[in-house]
């Protein structure tokens, strides 16, 4: 025990004890309470604080309510239209920011990428106050806009990661070859820019999906969206129904965004095989 | 080899400027004749990219004029010049395979598909690449790649195939086979081929012509032969192998003949070279040195006792460094055709150098 100890280097820190203690406490305040609201979504209890036995009754009775479907239904909605628009504006800007040199680029550069580092809530303020003076009223048009304007950013910070492994001399060599500015595009940028845009798509959708404090400032009457929807039923009480409306939505952030992760990391494989 | 003298590329008073002080390439004129395998060589930066970039349309020019068979393409798109290029980093597509590779320029501007295939099949076998067919490029080795690119540049029957340092990238072995693959391939297509190299054993072996080019200017143009033996400044004598030089103290003439005098050799009677012109260097190449011990007897060489301080053995040769008694340092080079004569060299030993003045190569800069 002592001579394994001599081994340990100093940035071999996961295998001091007390290293592994803090990660251990880590993962459980991060990760216990998920795990509870799971679990407790199957709980037989209306007022769900003890454990009564194992049901699927509030899965029922939560895909019955017709007003969370209404939310979910315009959550679905916001995030496929601010998606597919977030995504091809984003894109666009990746490129430009990868391909073009011009005055102010690195002062612009900064300015698009700032809705990622400012907190939210100032951002959804500015909106209600931009809204309000431009008089537009609020509701699914106002928080769709507010998405595709912080989505952005976030696309294009992907698509220019991606980017900056790009050859040029295949863009030269396809116009060499004789094709157009826009076959060039379609055949040899695109497809290097796919995987990029595909996880940026898919971050822009589970951020779209799941976002509260911006939604909630430039939602209005009707506009209800599925995180709202369930704050205002947890204002009342915390039910089964809540806990299995809240799996429902972790379910579906995870597996978009572990296809997120998949993709890149396929593209990568089929690059580093050279 | 050149079987006509049609030209093919004529570089025209060429000047490329990039902002207002790099000046890339300096009034180049060039003519380029079909069939050719030509080499524009030179260090880095000295413009021999630029010039092959602007002949393929992917840089402007400042001043001047490039005709590709009597066109002016000066102001053409890349896309419809009847050149194709071969790139440094290859370019291969890497989301397609082989076969799409080559076939990609013929299916952009709309070739029927049964030409299509027939042609890439013809590409794939020029280069010797059938059985590859379905691969995708990060399954192909460098120099398969690289045949990829030729197939895919040579599928288009370009007039002209600019190559931009093909084989920098390649190890040692694979590229000496290479090149001698492209000049196969060359007198097989018959296409006029432009190499841009640094290496100048490259250029030498591959080429029927050379431009050397330094600081955005061609310092000669001339075959691989004559720009080895008779280099017309100290430049390019430096850049293409080694070369001694030794500085001209004294020009005259005697009995119609250029006479120059060197320090420690004394006047030297150099028949045939053109009287006129002022010279202030002689150029001698290491391997016209002949290495003995005793003072050579024949008449008419030049000789002239020396030390050896270095000796570098290489395989094949030996680089013997010499100083003579001026204090000028003088390199040999010997071809080692015994197994065990490098008793010879011994550092420190007091040896004969003679050549034959004929070798002397006058420079005028």
């Amino acid at each position: 025990m002592s001579r394994r100890r001599l081994n340990v280097n100093p940035l071999d820190y996961s295998r001091k004890l007390w290293m592994r203690c803090a990660m251990g406490f880590t993962f459980f305040f991060l990760y216990f309470p998920i795990v509870a609201l799971i679990i407790f979504s199957f709980n037989d209890s209306k007022r769900n604080i003890t454990w009564r036995g194992f049901t699927l009754k509030y899965y029922e009775k939560a895909f019955n309510n017709n007003q969370l479907h209404e939310a979910f239904a315009n959550s679905l909605l916001i995030a496929g239209i601010s998606t597919l628009t977030a995504t091809v504006l984003g894109a666009m800007l990746g490129l430009a920011l990868y391909r073009f040199r011009f005055p102010m680029q690195g002062p612009y550069e900064g300015i698009v990428h700032l809705p990622i580092v400012i907190p939210e809530i100032c951002l959804a303020v500015a909106m209600v106050a931009f809204f309000a003076t431009v008089e537009v009223p609020l509701g699914l048009v106002t928080i769709t806009v507010s998405h595709i304007a912080f989505s952005i950013p976030f696309v294009a910070v992907v698509v220019r990661a991606r980017m900056a492994g790009f050859n040029r001399a295949l863009e030269e060599a396809s116009a060499d070859l004789g094709a157009s500015q826009w076959q060039t595009f379609w055949n040899i940028t695109f497809p290097y820019m796919k995987p990029g845009i595909v996880a940026g798509a898919l971050l822009a959708f589970t951020l779209s999906l799941d976002d509260f404090v911006i939604t909630f400032f430039t939602s209005g009457p009707g506009s209800t969206t599925f995180p709202i929807k369930i704050y205002s039923m947890v204002r009342f009480s915390v039910t089964p129904e809540v806990n299995a409306a809240s799996t429902v939505l972790i379910v579906i952030t995870l597996a978009l965004t572990t296809l997120a992760l998949w993709v890149q990391s396929k593209s990568q494989r089929n690059e580093s095989n050279a | 080899m050149p079987d006509t003298d049609k030209t093919i590329i004529s570089v025209q008073d060429v000047t490329k400027r990039f902002g207002t002080t790099v000046t890339a390439v300096d009034n180049v004129n060039l003519e380029i004749k079909e069939g050719e395998f030509f080499a524009l060589l030179g260090p880095s930066g000295c413009g021999k990219t630029t010039l092959l970039r602007m002949i393929a349309g992917f840089e402007t020019l400042t001043e001047g004029a490039i005709l590709i068979d009597g066109d002016d393409v000066s102001s053409v798109e890349p896309t419809h010049r009847p050149v194709n290029m071969v790139f440094q980093s290859y370019a291969v597509f890497p989301h397609m395979t082989v076969e799409e590779n080559v076939g990609y320029g013929l299916r952009v501007v709309g070739t029927p598909k049964a030409e299509i295939d027939n042609r890439v099949k013809e590409a794939i076998d020029l280069v010797r690449l059938s059985g590859l067919e379905q691969r995708k490029p990060n399954k192909l080795s460098g120099g398969q790649q690289q045949r990829v690119a030729l197939a895919r540049a040579l599928v288009k029957k370009p007039k002209v195939l600019l190559l931009d340092e093909p084989l920098s990238a390649l190890d040692a072995k694979l590229r000496e086979a290479m090149q001698l693959e492209l000049v196969r391939l060359q007198e097989n297509v018959g296409i006029t081929f432009i190499i841009v190299t640094h290496d100048q054993k490259e250029a030498l072996s591959m080429a029927n012509r050379i431009a050397v080019m330094g600081d955005g200017k061609i310092l000669q143009i001339a075959s691989p032969k004559t720009l080895y033996e008779y280099p017309s400044s100290s430049f390019v004598a430096d850049f293409i192998g080694q070369v001694n030089l030794f500085d001209v103290t004294e020009q005259g003439v005697a009995h119609g003949e250029l006479t120059l005098t060197v320090d420690e050799l004394g006047a030297m009677v150099l028949p045939g070279v053109d009287t006129n012109r002022t010279y202030h260097k002689l150029a001698l190449r290491p391997e016209k040195i002949g290495v003995a011990r005793e003072k050579p007897s024949e008449i008419g060489l030049v000789a002239i006792p020396a030390k050896l301080v270095e000796d570098s053995y290489i395989g094949d040769q030996s680089h013997l460094y010499f100083e003579t008694p001026g204090g000028k340092s003088l390199s040999a080079s010997v071809q080692n055709r015994d197994r065990d004569d490098h008793h010879l060299n011994k550092r420190g030993e007091q040896m004969w150098l003679y050549w034959h003045p004929a070798h002397f190569q006058p420079l005028s800069d």
